[in-house]
């Protein structure tokens, strides 16, 4: 609130010459014209043409390719299966975050409050293409999960956990459940403890006080962390492809298939945009909660 | 008032979900940095004895240690630059009253809204139609794009009215736009800099899927251990792997001592 205060006096300290001030904004709003509008408006271009016998055709523009992707099971199979993995993600990472969160924010000690919160997040800085790896050495038929079982004689061949929708879940809900804790974190800390004891006061039980006033209050964080968790999941190829296999595909790797193995850069575009829309829709819907000040 | 043991038992959930969760959260890395001292040919159990072969593995493999180099070349390059382009469109929109300032606000943070899979293919495409090749500055290209927008946010949120009253101060006194730029504003504000820079670097340095997409002979690191991935469960990916963590970290403890302790303190 003070931030935005000093923002609004500092307003008549902005000089009025318009043209110097475009001069600075120049440089960074022709690199994103160039290099993020441009392209995906020839994306857009693109999707209308079409790839017929490894020739580009652009004589006809059409919604073809639109229509064949909501038109075939395999494209609309690899959609119902990036929101199905996507929900499923966002679901169980909220539930595992928000009371490691609340422990966090409200019972270890202060002075091992920072300390914990940098370790929930610590893996978060491994690399990004090895981490869905490290799980692999965890899942796969010779890993730890297996190589305990059959140490302990739960079974007699190795098993693998991998190359299946649960893993690619488990990869995506190990790296959002550190995000969300982050977001949820930062809401809990920032709710004023006066709310909490004045419902105490009042004859609250622990839990009223937690559903009534906690919970409500802690909605922002848990919103942002919820739309960051469903925009990351949902365009992400690396996760599903190391841990998911190639046995049911979600739409970054049928994206990515249409570009390496057929060179279908209309396909590919098309499908881009209509997963863009789908994140947009998504944006648009949660709109309200994203405001960051709130949280 | 109530007895020390309920207290205690209290507590036992809590502490409980912790343990576990923690569990949970450090499992992968465990596994991965374990094994990569791992005296064999698998890094999963058992553990046939320790020893540093695999990360003289990755030290002699020279595909390795060039992917690493474009790596930190594109990191820091792209990261400078969008700093650069973020800092100036900051100062631009902050300190002067420009007609469409909302506008161009959301067209600077627009690329955050979209997966890199997606700016990537759009990059893809677009340098493939205009007959440009493949390559690290592509990469670089792409990395100043998904990181002006946060460069541009960091710094702009700390322009404050507590500067421009300084840099009106200095323009009064005669001083030019550029000296008010780089003898004022930069040394008022440059914690955010260092900020925008090293998250910028941070970002670019484990980004992949943009650097698949727009690269082809040279590549940077996180597609190399990618193209490494195809050979199975390798100990030296383990290795690099845990290299590559510590370099993180050591990023982040940088920042944290360069940027946020100064901070705290003043």
């Amino acid at each position: 609130m003070a931030a935005s205060i000093d923002r609004t006096m500092g307003r008549p300290a902005a000089r009025r010459d318009g043209l110097r001030g475009w001069l600075f904004v120049a440089p960074a709003a022709v690199w994103v014209v160039a290099f993020f509008v441009l392209p995906l408006g020839i994306m857009g271009l693109y999707s209308l043409w079409q790839r017929v016998g490894g020739k580009l055709v652009t004589s006809s523009p059409s919604l073809d390719n639109y229509v064949a992707f909501f038109g075939r099971d395999y494209f609309l199979q690899a959609l119902t299966n990036s929101l199905e993995v996507t929900a499923l993600t966002t679901v169980i990472s909220i539930l595992l975050a928000y009371p490691l969160a609340y422990i966090l924010a409200y019972q270890v000690p202060a002075r091992w409050q920072r300390l914990a919160l940098i370790l929930a997040i610590l893996p978060f800085w491994t690399s990004y293409v090895v981490r869905s790896y490290s799980w692999l050495l965890v899942l796969s038929e010779g890993g730890v999960i297996s190589q305990a079982l059959l140490f302990i004689g739960l079974t007699d061949d190795p098993i693998s956990f991998a190359n299946n929708r649960g893993a690619t879940i488990l990869g995506f809900v190990h790296f959002f459940t550190m995000l969300l804790t982050l977001t949820i974190f930062a809401n809990l800390v920032q709710i004023s403890p006066n709310y909490r004891r004045a419902a105490a006061d009042l004859g609250a039980s622990r839990l009223q006080i937690f559903l009534r006033i906690t919970l409500p209050l802690s909605l922002p964080g848990i919103m942002v962390g919820a739309f960051l968790t469903f925009v990351l999941a949902i365009g992400d190829y690396v996760t599903p492809q190391i841990l998911g296999g190639n046995r049911e595909l979600l739409m970054p790797q049928t994206i990515m298939l249409q570009i390496q193995r057929r060179a279908d850069f209309p396909m590919a575009s098309a499908m881009s945009l209509v997963l863009m829309l789908i994140v947009s829709a998504v944006f648009l819907a949660c709109a309200r909660w994203l405001k960051m000040e709130r949280v | 008032m109530r007895a020390r043991l309920p207290v205690m038992l209290q507590l036992l959930p809590a502490a409980s979900y912790l343990v576990l969760i923690y569990a949970f959260i450090f499992l992968p890395v465990a596994v991965l940095v374990l094994f990569s001292f791992q005296d064999g040919t698998l890094p999963v159990p058992p553990l046939r004895g320790l020893s540093l072969r695999w990360y003289e593995a990755v030290f002699s493999d020279a595909r390795m240690m060039e992917s690493l180099w474009n790596s930190i070349a594109v990191a820091l390059l792209s990261s400078f630059l969008a700093t650069l382009l973020g800092f100036l469109a900051a100062y631009g929109l902050a300190r002067h009253r420009l007609r469409g300032a909302a506008s161009l606000q959301w067209l600077l943070m627009a690329p955050l809204s979209v997966s890199y899979l997606i700016i990537g293919m759009g990059l893809l495409i677009t340098f493939n139609s205009f007959g440009i090749p493949k390559s690290l500055t592509a990469i670089g290209i792409g990395h100043v794009v998904i990181n002006l927008p946060l460069a541009f946010a960091i710094v702009y949120s700390q322009l404050g009215a507590h500067q421009a009253n300084i840099e009106r101060a200095a323009r009064d006194l005669g001083a030019a736009e550029w000296q008010v730029l780089l003898l004022i504003t930069v040394p008022l504000i440059w914690p955010a800099l260092i900020a925008a820079f090293f998250l910028s670097v941070t970002l670019s340095w484990d980004e992949f899927i943009i650097a698949l997409l727009v690269s082809r002979f040279e590549v940077t690191l996180p597609v190399e251990i990618w193209s490494m991935l195809r050979s199975g469960l390798n100990p030296q990916t383990n290795a690099v792997g845990t290299l590559v963590f510590a370099i993180s970290m050591l990023l982040v403890v940088l920042v944290e001592t360069l940027v946020l302790r100064r901070k705290r303190s003043g």
